[in-house]
């Protein structure tokens, strides 16, 4: 047992510090951003290219590729630290189309894309959830039928960031429709910008964003941008790289929520008495920092077991749900702790802490749902972690 | 960063777990329920040479002299296997009161005789108002001459009806803290014992001192600095019993897990329908982050961190976790997990004895809001 960083990545989680002090172009102090919304998704790319350029978008990537092969427990300093400030450094293309292309891309795909992901060029939107298929994705009607040198793709993609500054979307679509679900999916990259037959509608969300629904009518996308073979699709998008995978900036986000809301509770008062004197927010805080700090050991140790090349499995699914639930929570307890001010939108003047914590509840329902709703990684935890007979 | 086991834990643990599975089967757990004394003279010969009751005590004084996050790796199977007796009262309340406060001559008296399964050892902390604090301890010691005149009531005692000596916390002074502690043979003049009933069937005892005298060469460590030793001692203890509740919360997982393979109902098991799936995810999920909460603080205490923290938030999250394994052990069981016949229930009751044990989470839960700046 040694529950320490190595000396070098405690050295790096301080050069990153130093970096965002300098480099960030907006205070992460005073300002939240989704970089699935609009209006945010210019600033987050901005920043990304600043990441890009130091090298540490690509760090997780193999070095033939222009990576730097960082070791798992060096990502999840990087992850946390970012998370920490409520940087999203997380990119669609970087974390999975990249290592897709990696594995399944022609040396042509690689050579179109692999750079321009890596400088964060490229704005990805991920087009997987269909209105009719969400927790089961494989059920995906989306069809791309082969016309000469390209397929023809009608159906529609949502939950995506399509409206928000998206260039190019990577997408599962039914090319053999009679084949078993799993079997009849390929995996394509689709230009959106200027492309005809894609309508974009915005689906204004309950916190402050909105989510893409893009509509393909007849859309033509070349058959070189097929990747991997067809009919493999659903394999293909299931590759990943040896990313850590461990969630850890769920933990590193709710410790920030944490330390403000004890911040809160220090100069505020409810009923004549400070927060912080009141017996049963100290107990309900403190509960919620341990549930954090639980969190946090159960994501190193995914982050861990794939260091030792272990395969974390339902220690990886744990994480999500548990995680997920956690930040959910806090948050909840977040605006109970804040009384009626806690129900304030960020624009009001009377709004505490910008009113982050409200619309970060609102939003943290998301994260119970998405990639895999909570009762889906219960499924996994119970059918693959403990094997128990599939229903 | 190393979150798994080293090779020597690694190895304890398969030892232990051969060993418990053949020397601890549940038999000998529910014939220890009834037994007088609460465990048998040959095991724990057995157990003594394992090197288990020496596990971290210093070569020098016959132990093994390994360290106290390997203990932690030994208490998880004592949990997951129920082991009964005075182990835990032993070695991590007496002979690490032993290892922190006495002296040279005391810990030669003492530790290699522990190591030996010579004599049993407990800790006579709590009384009748069954506070944690300084202040509950209202026992008090009276110097006179060479020696001191014990004088209260202990409640609460481990194993005190076989030990053979007991680490007393006595109240030398006014101030809160001015606690000393006393090495006091059980059988000294004076001292009467009464068992108590429990929901974990161990043994507990009321303790009453009525004029125990012993000589000054008793005293533990410095007159009224006894405080500083029970506070690490009750750390140490918070988290021994973490990790036996951990084991103790793998071991009804994995017998949940079993039943809801085995059990038939409506043509199907019962481990097929997704509420009972969900009932053992959540069981898993608890499991996992009972291990590494306890880890952590094991690591710290081991290395000599400052572990405050992390003890607080190991004791209040495997307590409430422990509680939650059991009861979706028993709800996925159906009746005939309440049966005195089936295993569950050994392990609810314990749970439950041990979430109050140094500290319940609320006793926690303060200090983490203590610590995080509330």
């Amino acid at each position: 047992m040694d529950f320490k960083f190595e000396n070098i990545d405690e050295d790096f989680r301080s050069e990153i510090k130093d970096f965002v002090e300098k480099e960030l172009p907006w205070n992460w102090r005073e300002q939240d951003l989704d970089p699935e919304d609009e209006k945010d998704s210019v600033l987050v790319r901005d920043f990304k290219r600043k990441l890009g350029d130091q090298g540490w978008l690509t760090m997780a990537w193999p070095k033939e590729y222009g990576g730097q092969a960082a070791s798992h427990m060096r990502q999840v300093v990087f992850n946390e630290e970012m998370a920490y400030r409520g940087i999203s450094a997380g990119d669609a293309g970087v974390r999975m189309v990249g290592p897709i292309l990696m594995l399944y891309g022609t040396d042509e795909q690689k050579e179109q894309f692999l750079p321009k992901i890596a400088n964060a060029e490229i704005n990805w939107s991920q087009g997987y959830s269909e209105p009719d298929s969400g927790s089961d994705l494989a059920s995906l009607q989306t069809r791309a039928v082969e016309d000469g040198d390209d397929f023809v793709v009608s159906g529609s993609k949502i939950w995506n960031s399509a409206h928000a500054d998206s260039d190019w979307m990577f997408m599962l679509v039914r090319t053999e429709p009679d084949a078993p679900k799993h079997r009849g999916i390929s995996f394509v990259l689709t230009e959106l910008e200027g492309q005809e037959g894609v309508t974009i509608e915005k689906i204004p969300m309950m916190w402050d964003a909105y989510r893409g629904l893009v509509t393909f009518d007849n859309v033509r996308v070349p058959k070189k941008n097929l990747v991997g073979e067809q009919n493999r699709g659903w394999y293909v998008g299931a590759a990943l790289l040896d990313f850590e995978r461990s969630g850890v900036d769920r933990p590193a986000r709710a410790k920030r929520v944490l330390e403000d809301l004890v911040e809160f509770c220090k100069e505020n008062k409810k009923n004549g008495r400070l927060l912080a004197d009141d017996p049963v927010i100290r107990n309900q805080l403190a509960e919620l920092a341990v549930q954090v700090e639980t969190t946090r050991l159960m994501c190193y140790n995914v982050a861990w077991m794939q260091s030792q090349d272990l395969i974390p499995n339902k220690e990886a699914s744990i994480t999500k749900v548990y995680g997920t639930e956690t930040v959910n929570r806090l948050y909840g307890l977040g605006i109970k702790i804040m009384g009626l001010y806690g129900q304030l939108d960020p624009d009001s003047k009377w709004a505490p802490l910008k009113g982050r914590i409200e619309n970060a509840w609102l939003r943290s329902f998301g994260g119970m749902v998405a990639a895999g709703t909570s009762e889906i990684q219960r499924n996994v935890i119970a059918q693959r972690g403990l094997e128990l007979p599939r229903g | 960063m190393d979150l798994g086991l080293n090779e020597a834990q690694q190895m304890l643990k398969t030892t232990a777990q051969d060993f418990l599975s053949t020397e601890c089967p549940d038999t000998y757990v529910r014939e220890m329920e009834e037994d007088e004394r609460g465990y048998t003279p040959e095991l724990w010969t057995k157990i003594a040479e394992q090197g288990w009751l020496g596990l971290i005590i210093p070569e020098q004084y016959g132990g093994v002299e390994l360290e106290f996050q390997d203990l932690v790796v030994l208490l998880e199977e004592m949990g997951r296997y129920m082991l009964p007796g005075p182990f835990f009262s032993t070695v991590v309340l007496g002979g690490m009161s032993i290892m922190d406060a006495g002296s040279e001559e005391q810990k030669q008296e003492y530790l290699p005789r522990i190591a030996e399964g010579q004599i049993i050892m407990t800790l006579a902390l709590t009384e009748p108002s069954a506070r944690w604090d300084a202040a509950g301890v209202e026992l008090t010691a009276t110097a006179t001459g060479d020696s001191y005149t014990l004088n209260g009531t202990k409640l609460f005692v481990q194993n005190a009806h076989v030990s053979d000596y007991m680490v007393v916390a006595a109240r030398t002074g006014t101030s809160e803290e001015n606690i000393s502690l006393f090495v006091v043979p059980t059988q000294s003049d004076g001292i009467n014992q009464t068992l108590l009933k429990t929901i974990a069937s161990d043994r507990q005892s009321e303790v009453v001192f009525n004029d125990v005298k012993v000589p000054s060469s008793a005293l533990l460590g410095e007159e009224n600095k006894g405080w500083e030793t029970i506070q690490k001692v009750m750390q140490w203890g918070a988290i021994g019993k973490c990790a036996e509740m951990s084991g103790g919360g793998q071991q009804v997982l994995d017998m949940t897990v079993d039943y809801a393979k085995q059990r038939t109902q409506f043509g199907r098991p019962i481990g097929s329908f997704q509420a009972i799936q969900h009932h053992c995810a959540n069981m898993a999920t608890d499991v996992e982050g009972s291990k590494f909460i306890t880890y952590q603080a094991a690591w710290r205490l081991s290395e000599g961190l400052p572990a405050d923290r992390e003890v607080a938030m190991a004791k209040a999250w495997v307590s409430d976790a422990y509680r939650r394994v059991c009861a979706l052990g028993h709800q996925s069981h159906g009746a005939i997990g309440f049966t005195k016949e089936h295993n569950m229930q050994l392990y609810s009751r314990r749970a439950k004895a041990s979430e109050i044990l140094f500290g319940d989470t609320d006793f926690h839960l303060e200090n983490v809001a203590n610590i995080i700046g509330l």
